[in-house]
């Protein structure tokens, strides 16, 4: 492993919500109670309608992998993980996630497969939303 | 072409430490590059009333430290970072600042010794804030990830292949090789780049832009001043800009970046249709970044950039004479390529382009792209 510390959330005023629930093996998903469409990453504004009055929703959990990349030279904190994948999930709330792909091998990742949600222990603040192939 | 009445011209070109600079600071840099761009205009430091840079690393106020270096009392300053394509919209804006009256002598400078500092990294460590905190705790390569991620995509969605990726950095190689200041100039191939380390799949290493120092820098000026310059000033008939998104997990369709808004506007303002351009400079941060850029830009159809670029040909022998310097995959890349973009325009529309020159150009395009595939700004450039 590597002796570079892992780069870790530091949750602000928008994400203490979000962070606070991975703790719980929770995935909260932001959406607008005016437009009603979703928003990720979390906010206190609406990116699509400017409202304030947003909400926050239990995720299904379930997501698709609309794009990956398996990486095999890694920022130096990741150095001693390699080859992994670091993918963008769509999630059926209607944003759009980077995350991991864990549980299979690397090789068998493929855009179109459906993921569901594990939550990978980091700090005392956060865990990290990491997504696996569904059974 | 356009009417050149309230246009406003590049009259000056200058480069700097490429690829190394020898001991010299950013700083010392992109003051040699100024003093020569000046020169290469007939002017001075003196006739200078407008001061435009991007820096990433060198100051936080980096265009008023340019001026103070030189000796420059600015009454224009801008120092807009949005990343590599930061000089294209510094034309943009020096134009419609001269044309304001706000100024009436522009100069734009870029410089880093991020190879000498070793200051480049794919990652950061230790607590992250703001949007990085979604994303950096996930180990994505920055910026270089984020490409990966759109070329994957692209991949899926056209049958886009890595064959199709490493002939762009075969092609660029091969006008590198007429390059003089390249940093790279062997004849590459495709099984070379294929061969070469894997990244962060499908880009290989030599999918990916140099790492040197490096430093440049431009002079725009009005109509008035243009016509006494020393040489023939190259007219800057249209420009535009464009941000989608920062961060790579909010950009909405990852084969489509903001360049078709920042193309369409510079076209329309040039009265330029794509097919009408001689010679291309087209920011190849990574492979798949000018195959991404042809498409949006309208030199082809959505998804036809991997064959474009194998059966058009985008080197000295192809008929679309793409990245002649050797671009930022064999030239140079000091961290932000875009200056160097216009300066090959430039002086491909001067003539001055010695063994890479392409014969009789007379309308050039400078596309700078920045970020994570974020921003996009165009610029559509004539000689006189």
């Amino acid at each position: 492993m590597s002796d570079i510390e892992r780069p870790a959330p530091q949750p602000d005023a928008d994400s203490a919500p979000f962070w606070a629930a991975t703790l719980e093996g929770v995935l909260l998903v932001q959406s607008c109670l005016d437009c009603e469409r979703g928003i990720y990453y979390p906010r206190s504004v609406c990116p699509f309608c400017m409202s304030e009055n947003l909400t926050w929703n239990l995720a299904s959990g379930r997501a698709i992998i609309n794009t990956f990349t398996i990486v095999h030279k890694a920022p130096p904190a990741f150095a001693g993980e390699v080859p992994y994948v670091v993918a963008l999930v769509d999630l059926p709330e209607g944003v759009r996630m980077l995350t991991r792909i864990v549980g299979c091998e690397v090789g068998d990742v493929h855009i179109g497969m459906d993921v569901e949600v594990e939550f990978s222990p980091l700090t005392d603040v956060a865990a990290l939303p990491y997504f696996h192939p569904v059974a | 072409m356009a009417n050149h009445d309230s246009s406003v011209a590049i009259v000056g070109v200058g480069l700097a430490g490429i690829p190394d600079a020898k001991g010299k600071s950013e700083l010392t840099l992109q003051a040699e590059a100024a003093v020569a761009a000046l020169k290469d205009a007939g002017l001075t430091t003196a006739d200078v009333d407008g001061i435009f840079t991007a820096s990433n690393d060198m100051s936080w106020i980096p265009s008023v430290l340019v001026a103070e270096y030189l000796g420059i009392d600015a009454k224009y300053t801008d120092a807009t970072n949005i990343g590599g394509s930061s000089f294209e919209a510094h034309v943009g804006h020096a134009a419609a600042a001269i044309a304001a009256g706000l100024c009436n002598v522009a100069l734009i400078t870029y410089g880093s010794t991020q190879k000498s500092r070793r200051s480049r990294s794919l990652g950061a460590a230790g607590p992250v804030r703001l949007t990085n905190q979604f994303q950096d705790p996930f180990g994505l390569p920055v910026p270089l990830g984020a490409y990966a991620l759109a070329a994957k995509r692209h991949m899926h969605l056209y049958g886009t292949t890595s064959e199709q990726l490493a002939q762009v950095a075969v092609s660029t190689r091969e006008w590198a090789t007429l390059n003089p200041l390249a940093k790279m100039r062997d004849v590459l191939t495709i099984d070379e780049v294929l061969a070469s380390t894997m990244i962060a799949e499908p880009l290989h290493l030599l999918d990916c832009c140099l790492v040197t120092d490096g430093a440049g820098a431009i002079v725009i000026t009005s109509a008035n001043v243009a016509a006494g310059s020393r040489k023939p000033p190259v007219w800057v008939l249209g420009h535009g800009s464009a941000h989608t998104h920062a961060t790579i997990g909010n950009m909405k369709h990852l084969t489509q970046p903001s360049s078709t808004d920042s193309g369409r506007r510079a076209f329309e303002m040039a009265g330029v249709r794509p097919d009408e351009i001689d010679v291309a400079e087209i920011y190849d941060s990574f492979t798949i970044t000018p195959i991404l850029s042809l498409e949006t830009l309208g030199f082809c159809g959505l998804g036809e950039g991997g064959p474009f670029v194998t059966d058009r040909g985008t080197g000295p022998t192809g008929s679309f004479p793409m990245n002649t310097s050797g671009g930022g995959l064999s030239f140079c890349h000091p961290g932000m390529f875009g200056v160097f973009l216009l300066i090959e325009a430039v002086e491909q529309l001067r003539g001055e382009s010695g063994d890479r020159q392409v014969p009789d150009a007379k309308l050039a395009l400078a596309h700078g792209t920045g970020g994570a595939l974020s921003s996009s700004a165009t610029v559509v450039l004539a000689r006189g």
